[in-house]
């Protein structure tokens, strides 16, 4: 491994142990993947944030971290946290998680990491460009910064994500270097995909096939950033797709060859059996949605819907704390609580501790979401349509 | 055998073997370090004082943090030897300076046998041959 001299000072020590500590583990990690040196970094999104999945050992080697005087060079973001760091009381959070949950907060402030916690930061100001190396941890905005953005990372873990952010350098292989970034498979998309849920749908079931592979669409009619959002979210999580490229949309998709690539068709029967595969209940106590973090004209759009009504069911909408604070000011929080719902900050409800909250049935419009709520959260999960939902389709009468 | 060096260091402890994948995050108790995971090979074992023999780690990448909490609260294992490269425990084992050894053929290490692991020039050696 080639070190510059700055890297070289860290390996050796003469930066202090902790930074040693991390300069080695990226080394180690870069050789074991076959890089030979390291590619300075512009920002990190840290994963491993909520006490549900850092439990003790977690809270106590960031502890650890923080009174060792560490400082991240890089700007950092972070995932969301088990709870909304204002309103845990009124979501229902237990306090034994509260406080928890608070000291790694604080920990994370201390290590001069952004404490508002999201998974989509490339809504709330961290926005690498295209080219851009970046070292980010969680899968849909790995997805997202590489596919959607043009920017380049691996999908790092939690603790190799931090290591990145202390030291300002990621190991070079992988998705950084452009040989990766080809497509293997193309996916002719012969089923309609027009809304937000049907694009979580194709993603779960093209993730399943193609697994970490890279697969480039075919007949998508120009999605929203919000549709790519909820597309490579799925994929992530029930394959390991960290780059797709779409026809057309993309910022890589021109540049790539697709002759000659075996082909996938998605034809209209699948996708519809998706949102059964995806179901494994016909009630659900509570909607959830913003499975990556809602966007400011995604709440709008719902405050459209609900606006005036009483919902049969609450609400969730899970968003950044910044995008929470523009739907109050824009009178839309107000709206959607009339509703019976409620926009929640900081968190999402995969990483809650819902099953310690009385909820065992959720109704979401997001494929990864509906992946994981059953294992994270012991959930069984009603996978729809938002407008379905929102005419009380699933909900008790 | 000569596997290559992942954490560097050296230890001495009878093996603890594990022919299945470990997965750290909801697997082994970080403050008792006894394998929790319902099912296991090893469920019910500590792996204190160990050297932990296993294929590769699994599942979350807090896992790492697990390892560490290990080491922190005095019931690591003396050494790591896998088989497989893996971020997972890698990343665990250079954070929580425990020496680890991997790419070594763990087919012909078994639970008991006394094991000497010179993980900074990543290789191990049988002392005492268990049975």
């Amino acid at each position: 491994m080639r070190l510059t001299a700055e890297q070289d000072l860290m390996m050796s020590g003469a930066h202090g142990s902790v930074l040693q500590r991390q300069m080695r583990l990226l080394a180690r990690l870069g050789t074991v993947f076959g890089a030979t040196e390291m590619v300075p970094i512009h920002s990190v999104q840290v994963s491993g944030v909520s006490y549900k999945s850092l439990g003790d050992p977690g809270l106590e080697f960031l502890e650890d971290l923080a009174s060792q005087g560490a400082r991240v060079r890089v700007a950092t973001t972070l995932n969301p946290a088990g709870m909304d760091l204002h309103d845990w009381r009124e979501m229902g959070v237990p306090a034994d998680f509260a406080e928890k949950q608070l000291r790694i907060m604080a920990a994370f402030r201390a290590l001069g990491i952004s404490a508002s916690p999201t998974c989509a930061p490339y809504l709330t100001g961290n926005v690498p460009r295209a080219g851009e190396h970046v070292a980010w941890a969680e899968s849909s905005a790995v997805s997202y910064a590489n596919s959607v953005l043009g920017a380049r990372t691996n999908r790092e873990g939690g603790p190799s994500a931090l290591a990145a952010a202390l030291c300002g350098c990621t190991p070079k292989h992988g998705l950084h270097l452009s040989e990766n970034r080809q497509p293997h498979v193309v996916v002719e998309v012969a089923a309609k995909v027009t809304d937000n849920a049907d694009f979580g749908a194709l993603g779960y079931l093209v993730g399943k096939k193609v697994k970490n592979r890279v697969p480039y669409f075919r007949g998508l009619e120009v999605p929203r950033n919000d549709d790519l959002k909820a597309l490579g979210a799925a994929m992530a999580a029930s394959g390991a797709v960290a780059l797709f490229h779409v026809e057309g949309v993309t910022p890589e998709a021109g540049d790539v060859d697709v002759e000659d690539l075996p082909a996938i068709v998605v034809p209209q029967e699948e996708l519809d059996a998706t949102y059964q595969a995806l179901s494994s209940t016909e009630e659900a106590q509570l909607i959830v949605v913003g499975c990556p973090h809602a966007s400011l004209s995604e709440i709008a759009v719902i405050a459209e819907k609900v606006r005036g009504r009483r919902l049969a069911a609450p609400l969730w909408i899970c968003t950044a704390r910044a995008t929470k604070d523009e739907a109050v000011q824009l009178g839309l929080d107000e709206v959607i609580q009339a509703a019976g719902g409620r926009i929640v900050a900081d968190t999402c409800m995969v990483v809650s501790p819902l099953e310690r909250m009385g909820v065992d049935a959720t109704a979401v419009t997001s494929g990864k979401a509906a992946s994981y709520l059953p294992g994270f959260c012991s959930q069984r999960v009603l996978f729809r349509r938002l407008d379905d939902l929102l005419r009380g389709g699933g909900m008790p009468q | 055998m000569t596997g290559r060096s992942v954490s560097p260091g050296r230890a001495s402890g009878l093996a603890l073997v594990s022919p299945a994948p470990i997965g750290f995050y909801g697997g082994v108790d970080a403050r008792t370090g006894v394998v929790i995971e319902v099912g296991h090979p090893l469920e019910g074992r500590s792996v204190a004082g160990t050297v932990l023999v296993f294929p590769c780690g699994k599942g979350s990448t807090v896992g790492s943090y697990v390892i560490y909490g290990l080491k922190k609260n005095g019931v690591a294992p003396c050494a790591i030897v896998t088989a497989e490269v893996e971020t997972i425990v890698a990343t665990g084992a250079i954070l929580a300076d425990i020496p680890c050894v991997d790419g070594i053929d763990i087919g012909g290490l078994r639970t008991g046998d006394r094991v000497e692991v010179d993980a900074t020039a990543g290789t191990i050696s049988v002392t005492d041959d268990h049975g």
